[in-house]
């Protein structure tokens, strides 16, 4: 008898592990709680590091994900889970009962919401807008400030709602630093005499060929880089945004007006995780991310046998590495399956 | 309009001294680095002439080797910034005391070119009225 | 600028305040710099308001002014503050109202220290037991007199007699709400609207027709920390404080700086005459200065008491200015004039000098 695994998640994790679950011969339900699959990467434009189109990555995915083994469910959300001896059983919100060998659970992770750092005014001042903001800003080809003036100068505000004990996560987001040189690099491309300036805690460069491309930024773009946290944004007159941020590395505090002020959001738990944590008994870590078995060779692993995890719903990660962690929970799962006999 | 005690009180202090004399203390300056008014050209003219310049990410590893910041105010990666952000009062001071070793240029990660950025901040600062060494 | 946004977050900030009964105590410097503001206070509240506020005749300053200038050790001024409590419980009130807004943040501190830390209270209750042989209870609300009359500041409205409209072009006055900052800056959940936005004073302005200027420095202190102001040397530090305030506000052009704090509206009027002096910059329009209010002060405006009643006369930024846009009755001559209708001496040499 073939067996049967749920897919909570069509993001990009979702659609390779139902994906390479399907060539396995496995039956897939995958469910999706928005219209469509893609998740935050149907938000991107280009990607970093190579600057290629997004739509190209979704489309593999789609390929990928497209079969007749692959029951998608889209417009759903978990009702029920629960576990009876060695299977799984889902209600989704509209009413469909499944019954499942394993679950894999892909919910990915929700943006920072950047109203929650009072001091930089996003949601009060016109000109602070987020990364995502600036994103979709990309897609329709125009960078424009609030009253549909071009922008000269930007600032970027590295580390919002990360590395922050004041709004409870400690953790580093990872992606917004090469976020924010890629954004940097793609607005110096867009306007032609336009200044960007990032105001960063630390430079963290880890992937391949980030570094490279902060070092294009600098030498290719202009782009300035100033160590110092902004305390602070405020409005001036013009309705321009005064930024004060102490220039560490001059050890002076420093201020300037700049345009347009994009936040470089971190990343978060999402919320469809949470109540797929409370429904299914999961535990969740410190940072409230689901935790592990094991950080190096379990880190598909939950605290239930049969469920496991795949992508950023575990810790933030890169699209490359979220293809990876789906990959791997693939291998997990069919281990599992071998093991739990027919 | 002005209040009577306002003018009695003017008329008092128009014949004491200074600031200082007057209150007792005067206001203190601010140290913030005002950007949008302060003057970058001298960083315009090295970045023109030494496009390296732009690598630099301030790492201090030229001024731990500097042969002149042992003893001396003269700590490189401190000048750079400084430039860049056009506060050039302490830079224009002590930029003659580089002795020009090339130690900086040795150590630097990124491939800044250390020295002539050096060479080039005093041609541009000799060529500046105002900060001619 | 969405105004949504901020509504957002001060819908977050909100605190409990006590309609009635309250235990008021003074602040010992404020009588000489604004001598009516406390008046009005009591008057509004007893009057107007028909609130029951009782003003112990034995209370003294709460003694933060020595707090934050070192000169006072912390387990003095909580046991001086645990007197305070003490007249309040005898006195049979539970809700404690003071005037000075560095009292309030000393309250808020001592009272957290207290909840999280019950070995110190009963140290300094067995201290004042010791002392003065009087014991306390801990008030159930604490609440700074502007608190008071922002939760009141609709029906200050419904008796309203001027708004603060100018008169001649129907605009509503520009005001800059400058808030003291052992108010919600220690605490910013102690405080209405918290620490970024804070509404308490925005909130009298907009109820009673003004509009709130935001500029830059809001946030800013005023410079009037003790160590700074009580040493003449380090005196150019607070002005320029003050002077910062000064120049992010002129652009916005407003007609009056409101505040709720003893320390505040003394800098904020005074340095506007320094500053002149030393520099010969003047901040409002027409080169006149920005006139400077307490909340209590623009609440008896707008109620319709005199001013010179509300010692207006004593601001050294002339008020004037304000009165006429408001389209307030007033007669210039009485301004310093005693209720004796007596001329004030005038001044002839400067102490101090």
């Amino acid at each position: 008898m073939s067996k049967h695994v749920v897919v909570i998640g069509g993001g990009v994790a979702g659609l390779e592990t139902a994906g390479r679950l399907s060539k396995e011969g496995i039956s897939v339900s995958l469910l999706e709680k928005e219209e469509n699959t893609g998740g935050h990467l149907s938000d991107w434009y280009k990607l970093f590091p190579d600057r290629r189109d997004s739509g190209e990555v979704k489309k593999y995915l789609d390929d990928l994900s497209k079969s007749e083994n692959v029951l998608l469910m889209t417009g759903s959300t978990v009702a029920e889970f629960r576990k009876n001896n060695n299977h799984f059983h889902i209600i989704t919100s509209k009413g469909k009962e499944i019954k499942a060998d394993a679950v894999v659970v892909a919910t990915g992770f929700d943006l920072f919401s950047s109203s929650r750092k009072e001091e930089y005014g996003y949601g009060i001042y016109d000109n602070v807008i987020t990364s995502a903001d600036l994103e979709r800003m990309f897609r329709n080809g125009k960078i424009t400030m609030a009253n549909g003036a071009v922008p000269k100068r930007i600032g970027m505000v590295h580390c919002v709602g990360s590395r922050d004990e004041k709004v409870g996560n400690l953790y580093c987001s990872k992606l917004c630093c090469v976020t924010a040189v890629k954004q940097a690099i793609e607005i110096r491309e867009h306007i032609k005499d336009s200044k960007v300036f990032c105001f960063y805690m630390d430079m963290r460069m880890g992937g391949a060929h980030y570094e490279e491309l902060y070092r294009e930024a600098q030498e290719k773009w202009g782009v300035s880089f100033i160590r110092g946290k902004v305390s602070e944004a405020s409005e001036s007159i013009n309705h321009f945004i005064v930024v004060k941020v102490e220039d560490t590395l001059a050890g002076r505090p420093l201020r300037m007006e700049v345009d347009l002020l994009v936040l470089m959001a971190g990343m978060e738990m999402s919320k469809g995780g949470k109540s797929i944590a409370e429904l299914g008994g999961l535990k969740t870590g410190e940072n409230r991310f689901f935790e592990v078995a094991d950080h190096h060779f379990g880190s598909n692993i939950s605290n239930v046998a049969g469920v496991f995890y795949a992508g950023a719903c575990t810790a933030p990660m890169n699209i490359t590495e979220t293809i990876s962690h789906a990959r791997a929970a693939v291998s997990e799962v069919t281990e599992y399956l071998k093991a739990s006999g027919n | 309009m002005q209040g009577q005690l306002f003018l009695k009180l003017q008329n008092i202090l128009k014949h004491q001294g200074t600031d200082m004399e007057k209150f007792g203390f005067t206001i203190s300056k601010g140290r913030q680095i005002d950007y949008d008014s302060n003057d970058r050209r001298i960083a315009e003219y090295i970045l023109a002439k030494e496009p390296s310049f732009s690598l630099c990410i301030e790492c201090g590893c030229c001024s731990a080797t500097c042969t002149a910041a042992n003893f001396t105010k003269f700590s490189l990666r401190e000048f750079n910034i400084l430039i860049k952000r056009g506060e050039l009062e302490l830079v224009s001071q002590n930029i003659k005391k580089c002795m020009l070793c090339g130690k900086c240029t040795l150590v630097c990660p990124r491939g800044v070119n250390t020295r002539n950025v050096i060479t080039l901040a005093k041609q541009a600062f000799q060529k500046t009225e105002s900060y001619a060494v | 600028m969405k105004k949504e946004g901020k509504k957002a977050i001060w819908s977050e900030y909100q605190k409990e305040i006590a309609d009635d009964k309250f235990f008021y105590v003074r602040s010992c410097i404020r009588q000489n710099f604004f001598p009516g503001s406390e008046v009005a206070f009591l008057r509004i509240m007893r009057d107007v308001l028909g609130k029951d506020v009782y003003e112990h005749p034995c209370h003294t300053t709460c003694s933060g002014i020595g707090y934050h200038s070192d000169v006072v050790p912390v387990d003095t001024a909580m046991t001086v503050v645990a007197r305070q409590f003490a007249l309040m419980t005898e006195a049979g009130y539970k809700n404690y109202v003071p005037s000075c807004i560095t009292s309030f943040g000393l309250y808020t501190e001592i009272m957290e220290t207290w909840q999280h830390f019950p070995e110190v209270k009963e140290r300094i209750r067995l201290h004042l037991k010791n002392a003065t042989g009087r014991e306390f209870e801990v008030p159930s609300n604490l609440a700074h007199a502007s608190d008071v009359i922002y939760k009141f500041r609709k029906e200050i409205a419904a008796k309203a007699k001027y708004k603060l409209i100018n008169k001649n072009t129907g605009e509503p006055l520009k005001v800059v709400d400058h808030i003291g900052c052992h108010y919600a800056k220690m605490f910013p959940s102690k405080g209405v609207g918290g620490a970024e936005y804070p509404y308490v004073l925005a909130g009298m302005v907009e109820e009673w027709g003004g509009e709130v200027v935001d500029y830059p420095e809001r946030r800013h202190c005023c410079g009037f920390g003790f160590r700074q102001y009580l040493v003449q040397a380090n005196r150019g530090y607070s002005v320029a404080c003050s002077k910062e305030k000064f120049e992010s506000m002129k652009p916005y052009k407003p007609d009056m700086i409101i505040t709720n704090c003893p320390g505040c509206p003394m800098f904020l009027d005074r340095w506007q005459y320094v500053i002149n002096e030393m520099e010969g910059k003047r901040y409002g329009q027409n080169g006149e200065g920005i006139p400077v209010f307490t909340y209590e002060e623009v609440a008896g405006l707008v109620l319709g008491f005199d001013p010179w009643d509300l010692g207006l006369q004593m601001h050294q930024t002339d008020c004037e200015p304000v009165l006429d846009k408001m389209g307030i009755e007033y007669s210039p001559e009485d301004k310093y004039k005693t209720d004796k209708n007596k001329i004030v001496h005038e001044v002839r040499t400067l102490v101090n000098a």
